[in-house]
């Protein structure tokens, strides 16, 4: 489904990726663990194509095609959804409207019908009930005066909404509690299927007990050190980064 | 002494007769005063201080004519209104300054209010008219508002009386333009809310056609004790308009004076407020939004006295600049030296969509009392590009994001609209400008081939 090939990324002109490869494939759940200041986070964005994070050289490719020309809204109609570490509050446009405007863009773009408000409401009224998330939360501009929690579960929404292949979670943990990160990664797993994959940034391994992952990767210095299965992020866990650091010099 | 002047007044003998109140010797007096000060005066240029970021070179480059009754016959086939569903909402319509009753539907006026035109309120009660009009609205040091007392030809006048209450807003409506060569009109609208009255008015300004015309309203208001006036307006004149508008306003002893001031139009505009808060536990809220393209230009200009101990005031305004527009604004407070307590608040924030956009902010605060709280603050900024990203890497195409962002940064100010059928439709009307790219020279095109999968 996705293959990165080689991928350097510099934002600002400085290099942060410096040779990435990676293949995920349908039904599989990655994840990419790292020190800070890794680019596990300059990844994410490059994958849903932010201003700024400049691919210098090699490739990606979603489903054979080649996602560095797409902007960042058809990506999202091919179905790459990433959900933020931060995610921005939009004061005076209510969570609703947005959902909507978001679902019937990227249904346009995948040449559906687009949807009336009743059938809209219908769809994200289940999909809110599964994920245990109150209507208020519907109501209220986008993310304004949400609290941590709040906030993940409304990228959770959002992503059970738009249906996408790839789901991209960068650090989807931070900032959570225990009770609420499991709502989360309950949300999660309840999305995934054979037909769609992810990649979980994360820093820790505490959500990989959750999500659990099919392969484990470490991100530092710009470029993935090792590789293996969910074994190796309990490994991470002891022995620490610093090693994997050193491998790289 | 200044020759453009002339270009204004040398009608006057013409069309006089014709005019509201022509022969009543009050108003012959009060006309001919507003002349002579016109005279004295000289429209404003940019050597007064108020004046150094608007310059009325319109004024100076056309030579409008005074519209005439004929101009009230152009073909207009759509009025504005915030109000499209409701045909049971009281309004009063001119054209090109002249009523228009066939428009106008003031059946339903509810008991207590009386709205009338110039000519209306001079038969009505002349003594209670005369004893109104030309009281807040002074024209020592204004020239436009000498203009237009010399000139006046249209406009509304309001009477609510003591504690009358109604929920329902009452629309006046001014549509300009498609007139045969440029005109000027003069609409003076006076609003007099007695004791314990509370109403809403919307005061609409359109403009049909592309050529010029040049608008010059003056609009005087009391607030009576205990009484509230909801007061939105919609300026949303024609690319080529002129539109020069001033409101004067009294506010007494616990009354509220709430405005809404959203401009969306003309080539050149400036709505002008100047209130005194006069009684103890007066409150005013003066707020507005603007959306500008092209080579637009619009100013506030708001002055908010506080005159006694006690009194509050609010002042939110919100713009968004494209293309080569302009706006300015200059926004003061004072405090005068009795008026412990003052609380005063004032904002000012802009959007620039384009490089070439400019605003000029000038917020102030004139504090002679020692026991206040007053705060202001202006910002400009550009779009959010963290949020414009947001939106779009959930799908939603680059203009319409552009476009939620515009509403969402413009709702802060549209939030202080209390009135909430008024709010949801000034809500609309922002949707429906930034939606149409009016404001942001983008267009929305069908959405492209794009990538299929699967």
């Amino acid at each position: 489904m996705l293959h990165i090939k080689g991928l350097h990324v510099s934002v600002d002109d400085t290099e942060i990726l410096k040779g990435i490869d990676l293949i995920i494939k349908s039904g599989e759940t990655h994840a990419i663990m790292g020190p800070n200041g890794s680019g596990k986070s300059t990844l994410g964005y490059a994958l849903a194509g932010r201003d700024g994070y400049e691919v210098t050289r090699g490739e990606i490719l979603f489903k054979d095609h080649d996602l560095i020309e797409m902007s960042p809204e058809d990506r999202a109609g091919a179905g790459i959804f990433l959900a933020f570490q931060y995610p921005v509050e939009i004061p005076g446009v209510p969570n609703t409207t947005f959902l909507k405007e978001a679902l019937n863009s990227v249904r346009r773009y995948r040449g559906e019908e687009e949807l009336d408000a009743m059938e809209f409401v219908k769809i994200v009224r289940e999909k809110t009930k599964e994920l245990g998330i109150p209507d208020d939360m519907l109501k209220r501009p986008v993310n304004v005066g949400f609290s941590g929690g709040e906030k993940k579960r409304n990228e959770v929404l959002q992503m059970a909404v738009l249906n996408p292949a790839l789901a991209i979670l960068d650090e989807t943990d931070s900032g959570l509690d225990i009770d609420a990160l499991k709502v989360v990664a309950n949300g999660v797993n309840t999305l995934r299927s054979p037909e769609r994959a992810t990649l979980v940034i994360t820093h820790y391994q505490r959500l990989l007990e959750h999500i659990v992952p099919d392969f484990v990767h470490v991100l530092a210095k710009g470029k993935i050190q090792c590789s293996g299965g969910k074994e190796l992020a309990l490994e991470l866990e002891e022995k620490g980064y610093a090693e994997f650091a050193q491998a790289a010099e | 002494m200044n020759s453009n002047t002339d270009t204004f007044l040398s009608d006057y003998e013409a069309v006089y007769p014709g005019l509201p109140g022509s022969g009543v010797k009050w108003l012959d007096s009060i006309r001919r005063c507003g002349m002579e000060e016109f005279r004295a005066q000289g429209l404003p240029t940019g050597r007064t201080e108020d004046w150094k970021y608007t310059r009325l070179r319109s004024l100076e480059d056309t030579i409008f004519r005074p519209a005439t009754l004929e101009d009230g016959e152009v073909d207009v086939n759509q009025l504005p209104t915030l109000f499209s569903g409701d045909s049971m909402v009281p309004r009063i319509v001119f054209v090109n300054g002249c009523l228009k009753t066939e428009f106008s539907c003031m059946d339903n006026l509810p008991d207590g209010v009386t709205v009338d035109s110039l000519r209306g309120a001079m038969d009505r009660d002349p003594e209670w008219f005369a004893s109104h009009l030309g009281q807040v609205g002074c024209i020592d040091g204004n020239p436009l508002v000498a203009l237009n007392t010399a000139m006046m030809n249209s406009g509304a006048v309001v009477r609510v009386h003591k504690d009358t209450a109604v929920e329902k807003p009452i629309e006046m409506i001014f549509v300009a333009g498609l007139t045969n060569g440029p005109v000027a009109y003069y609409p003076r609208n006076l609003i007099v809310m007695d004791e314990g009255a509370d109403a809403t008015f919307i005061q609409h300004h359109t403009g049909l056609g592309g050529g010029p015309y040049f608008v010059n309203s003056v609009t005087e208001i009391e607030v009576s004790g205990n009484a509230r006036l909801r007061h939105y307006s919609v300026q949303n004149e024609n690319v080529e308009a002129t539109h020069l508008a001033s409101i004067h306003v009294r506010v007494g002893c616990d009354a509220t004076y709430e405005a809404f001031c959203m401009s969306t139009g003309g080539r050149l505009s400036r709505n002008e407020s100047f209130v005194r808060l006069e009684g103890s536990g007066g409150h005013c809220g003066l707020n507005g939004a603007y959306m500008m393209r092209g080579k637009e230009h619009c100013d506030n200009t708001t002055l908010i006295e506080h005159m006694v101990p006690y009194t509050s005031c609010r002042e939110v305004f919100k713009g968004v600049l494209d293309d080569e527009s302009r706006s300015v604004f200059q926004g003061k407070i004072t405090v005068h030296k009795d008026a412990q307590k003052t609380d005063g608040r004032m904002l000012s924030k802009t959007l620039l969509l384009s490089d070439r956009a400019e605003i000029d902010t000038k917020p102030e605060l004139e504090i002679y009392a020692d026991d206040v709280k007053c705060a202001h603050g202006a910002t400009t900024g550009q779009l959010n590009t963290e949020a414009l990203f947001y939106l779009r890497s959930r799908g939603i195409p680059d203009a319409l994001a552009r476009s939620l962002l515009v509403e969402s940064f413009i709702a802060e100010a549209i939030e202080e609209i209390s009135h909430l059928d008024v709010r949801a439709a000034m809500t609309g009307l922002v949707a429906s400008q930034s939606s149409n790219r009016r404001c942001l020279g983008i267009e929305i095109s069908e959405k492209s081939e794009g990538y299929k999968f699967e």
